[in-house]
């Protein structure tokens, strides 16, 4: 074959890419993944829990490369997620012991251990303060220290934060909540095992801690608002530190290897108590919502879904669990979505002569 | 912070993974193998099935060739090639003849691909039944009873309304009169080249995490009825403007100027081939 | 020859329930229900060891009211249910294995071969978008057909048979009204020639003309192919009509059966007679 002549595609490309270094430096600022580490933690939050790993430094690296847009930090993360050797799996948490930072009741007024509102933007007033265009170092510091004086002033607590008693073990001893069996089969990684239908829970709460904030938001506010047959009360928001460990495979110890900041839920669902053949009693059943980092909405609409899932019922798409399950996925849904950007030529030339042999058909 | 990737992007592990699962698809022709299908660093949609299934099977003395809609050059192409190459290192080509691992979009090449060479198909949505059911889990059931009937149906009713089927690209065939199985988008053009291969085709879902395959030497057919037989896109009368090529598959240019149909070979590399006096 | 000693089909024992019962129901004795449900564990039995035979050419009638267990009982013999236990044997079906042990491939040939459905409800029985064409290929396609004219010919016929007009047979039943959408579910069911039909409830909620309609071509369809039928209805005027033999069904067992007239005439059973005397 003699000579060939180069055609845009690879030229192109690197234009391309070079146009977008372009973009993300043009002004000259060079954006420290420092100051994203440590002023973006709602973002870094999104990215972890969307991408499924928990890395602060790897995701403001990320958000960087990515000028902030969430699909595309995510997806830097999921690939490079995929070339990590997974060699443990952790030791089962127990939540009980999370160090808690922030915890909240919907349910009772008086919880044992008192509600603690932490660290929220829920009674902010969401007023742009247009002071923070012009905050300054030597204010911030100052600010700080006086901050830390008071803290340090205020009383200790005189409650153990990592053994808060639950709102759920006080309603199970009432017989409150329907008793579980406790199920301690091992839960099967979706990452490595493909879903088959219909799933188990372990695997349904893998998908959902792992999907795009908005799609799980917005589907359970669907469930909620009325594509949906429940009526939740948050029983217990807490959000704080856990210790992950891995078991010592010499012995019967374990490793602790660091801990991480999660957001837990548990919701609570009237419903027919299934021991009671009347159908006359009502009890109530958990849906559990956790992701990574502060991520409230999404680890309630998360709870949502998994009570919705849980139902045998397919009334409505929420409780459909081929359509939450396959749907809320970023990578899975920004992928295909943009797929369509690709060439389709030849199928379309395919599509175009069966239209064309249809009106011929017609024509004869 | 820096980070080295491994040869071929993958660990050994996942490549032994995807490798298992391949093997598993050889074994039954036309079978969809669910697979752990991994995040690529290309989008979903974009052929990550067929890349994890190139990364998975290549090796150093491998020469590649990778074409999307019948061309070596068009953006997505040379992207998933320069990803390849640059965790690799292998050779490349745009010659079919000489290329051992082929990983094609939407097409299979012209010439006729021979017992040394594997082609890998990208697979946007690899259940020919989707179109049917909209369920994965009744779908898996409908194949395992070999329960064909919602396809043919589909068929038939298209013919009532139409009076020919009017599937465009990606028409599902029968693999070893057992399952069922989407083609992947290629033109129902190159549908009969699936038929009695002497390359071992593999097709690559990423996004819906499934792998599948035609072994060398199997029986494939197109769905048809005994009275209406599966009809490829017509071209007739048409021929390539630059090499003259006829019995290929074409693409329809429009002329700026004068607003007329033209037609060019879609595969390029064998229409340069022709130009330049290759056999 | 035609034997009319062997019967064609015979059902013993049908058993379904739902639940999974417990020591208190699992005998089934009525003193340990209220009706067909356990107050104890909420198992409700909706068929309580159903036996009966079908002869060739018959039409047997099945009666009772709603939640009597004769619905489950028709979708158990077609497939739509799987049976808690009990067997079903067909004459001209490896020599009278019972269906209910076979695998779902082989079912699914039983259906599409050996059996014709008429549902109550259209929606169950036919493809509303597909035409009405189209709902009649489906059973002969499912049956290994592969030849559009052939079909399309043998779906006119049966079309023609059931008074659907010619214009009208490529388009999808949702245009059609209930009348023309029952008669197309009974070409479909014709379509393979199947030696059973099952009816359940064809007539319900239609107009008492179309009502008329559906039975005089049901009786048709009968005198002319010779098909053996179950005929399933709270309707004693329906069975009346139709069938040649009742069973009367209550709370998921036969209660009563005999020859439809001696039914009618000379009910035995308190429930039987409570029924007749209403219909008069």
């Amino acid at each position: 074959m003699g000579y060939v002549a180069v055609k845009g595609g690879s030229e192109a490309i690197a234009e391309s890419i070079q146009r977008l270094k372009y973009e993300r430096i043009k002004n000259g600022t060079v954006l420290d993944t420092r100051d994203i580490e440590s002023g973006m933690r709602g973002l870094i939050d999104t990215v972890m829990s969307e991408s499924s790993l928990y890395d602060r430094q790897v995701a403001s690296v990320a958000i960087k490369q990515a000028e902030g847009s969430i699909e595309e930090a995510v997806f830097l993360m999921r690939a490079y997620r995929s070339t990590l050797p997974r060699k443990y799996y952790s030791n089962v948490i127990d939540t009980k012991n999370m160090f808690v930072e922030r915890r909240i009741s919907a349910s009772f007024k008086d919880i044992p251990g008192g509600q603690i509102l932490g660290t929220t933007y829920d009674y902010t007033h969401r007023l742009i303060d247009f002071d923070l265009s012009k905050e300054n170092p030597t204010e911030v510091e100052k600010w700080l220290d006086s901050y830390r004086k008071t803290s340090e002033l205020e009383e200790p607590a005189d409650i153990d934060l990592c053994n808060l008693p639950r709102v759920t073990d006080m309603l199970r001893k009432e017989e409150i909540i329907a008793q579980a069996i406790e199920d301690n089969t091992p839960p099967i990684d979706v990452t490595k095992k493909n879903m088959e239908f219909p799933t188990k829970r372990s695997e349904r709460l893998q998908v959902l801690t792992r999907g795009q904030t908005g799609a799980v938001i917005a589907l359970g506010y669907a469930s909620l608002r009325g594509f949906g047959d429940l009526h939740p009360t948050v029983g217990e928001l807490r959000v704080g530190y856990v210790d992950i460990c891995i078991a010592n495979p010499m012995g019967d110890d374990e490793f602790y290897i660091g801990n991480i900041q999660i957001t837990e839920v548990e919701s609570y669902i009237s419903s027919p108590d299934k021991n009671n053949a009347d159908g006359n009693k009502l009890n109530l059943t958990i849906g559990y919502g956790v992701c990574y980092g502060q991520n409230e909405s999404k680890a309630i609409a998360m709870s949502i879904l998994d009570t919705d899932l849980e139902t045998q019922e397919k009334k409505f798409p929420t409780q459909d669990e081929e359509f939450v399950l396959y749907h809320i996925d970023s990578v899975e849904a920004t992928g295909f979505i943009s797929h369509l950007k690709l060439p389709h030529y030849v199928t379309f030339k395919s599509k175009l002569d069966s239209i064309r042999r249809t009106r011929e058909a017609r024509e004869k | 912070m820096g980070t080295k990737y491994n040869f071929a992007f993958f660990d050994e592990g996942s490549k032994r993974e995807i490798r298992r699962a391949t093997l598993k698809a050889v074994a039954i022709p036309g079978y969809q193998v669910p697979f752990a299908s991994r995040e690529m660093p290309i989008g979903r949609g974009w052929g990550t099935g067929g890349l994890q299934l190139t990364l998975s099977l290549i090796g150093e003395k491998e020469i590649l060739k990778v074409i999307d809609q019948g061309s070596d050059e068009s953006v997505n192409a040379v992207n998933i090639k320069k990803l390849i190459v640059s965790t690799t290192g292998v050779q490349t080509t745009i010659d079919t003849r000489k290329a051992t691992l082929i990983q094609s979009r939407h097409r299979i090449p012209e010439i006729p691909l021979n017992k040394e060479q594997i082609l890998v198909l990208q697979v946007p949505i690899p259940e020919p039944l989707r179109v049917v059911e909209a369920s994965e889990h009744k779908t898996k059931r409908l194949h395992s009873e070999s329960d064909y009937s919602g396809a043919w149906l589909m068929l038939f009713e298209q013919i009532m309304k139409y009076d020919s089927v009017t599937h465009g690209a990606d028409y599902p065939v029968i693999v070893k009169d057992r399952y069922v199985m989407s083609p992947s988008p290629i033109p129902r053009f190159d549908n009969p080249k699936l038929n009695n291969s002497e390359a071992l085709i593999l097709l690559g879902a990423g996004r819906e995490k499934k792998i599948y395959a035609v072994p060398p030497y199997t029986k494939v057919i197109s769905m048809a009825f005994e009275d209406y037989p599966f009809r490829v896109e017509s071209f007739s009368g048409q021929k390539c403007h630059l090499c003259g090529a006829q019995g290929v598959y074409l693409d329809e240019i429009i002329d700026e100027k004068t607003g007329e149909a033209y037609y060019q070979c879609n595969d390029t590399s064998n229409c340069l081939m022709r130009l330049n006096g290759g056999k | 020859m035609k034997d009319f000693q062997t019967p064609i089909l015979v059902v013993q024992k049908l058993r379904k329930q739902f639940g999974l019962g417990c020591d208190h129901c699992r005998d089934m004795k009525p003193e340990h229900l209220e009706k067909n449900y356990c107050p104890k564990c909420g198992t409700v039995y909706a068929c309580r060891d159903v036996s009966f035979e079908l002869y060739e050419g018959e039409i047997l009638g099945v009666v009772g009211e709603s939640g009597s267990g004769k619905s489950t009982m028709m979708q158990c013999l077609y497939f739509d249910q799987e049976v808690t236990a009990g067997t079903v044997s067909l004459r001209s079906y490896k020599n009278g294995k019972n269906m209910f042990a076979e695998s779902a491939q082989q079912k699914r040939y039983i259906r599409n071969n050996m059996f014709g459905m008429v549902y109550q409800n259209p929606i169950m029985g036919l493809n509303m978008s597909f035409s009405a064409i189209s709902n009649i290929a489906e059973k002969l396609i499912a049956a290994g057909n592969r030849n559009v004219a052939a079909m399309s010919n043998r779906g006119q016929d049966l079309l023609d048979e059931v008074n659907i007009p010619l214009f009208r047979i490529k388009e999808p039943p949702k245009n059609f009204s209930g009348g023309m959408q029952q008669r197309v579910q009974i070409a479909k069911a014709l379509s393979n020639n199947p030696p059973i039909l099952l009816l359940d409830e064809v007539t319900t909620g239609l107009d008492l003309s179309v009502q008329a309609n559906v039975l005089d071509l049901i009786k048709k369809i009968q005198r002319e192919l010779n098909i053996s039928m179950i005929v399933v209805s709270h309707d004693l005027a329906v069975v009346r009509m139709l069938a040649d033999r009742t069973v009367v069904m209550l709370n998921g067992n036969i209660i009563e059966s005999g020859l439809t007239d001696q039914i009618l005439e000379d009910p035995q059973h308190p429930y039987t007679q409570e029924l007749v005397y209403s219909l008069l």
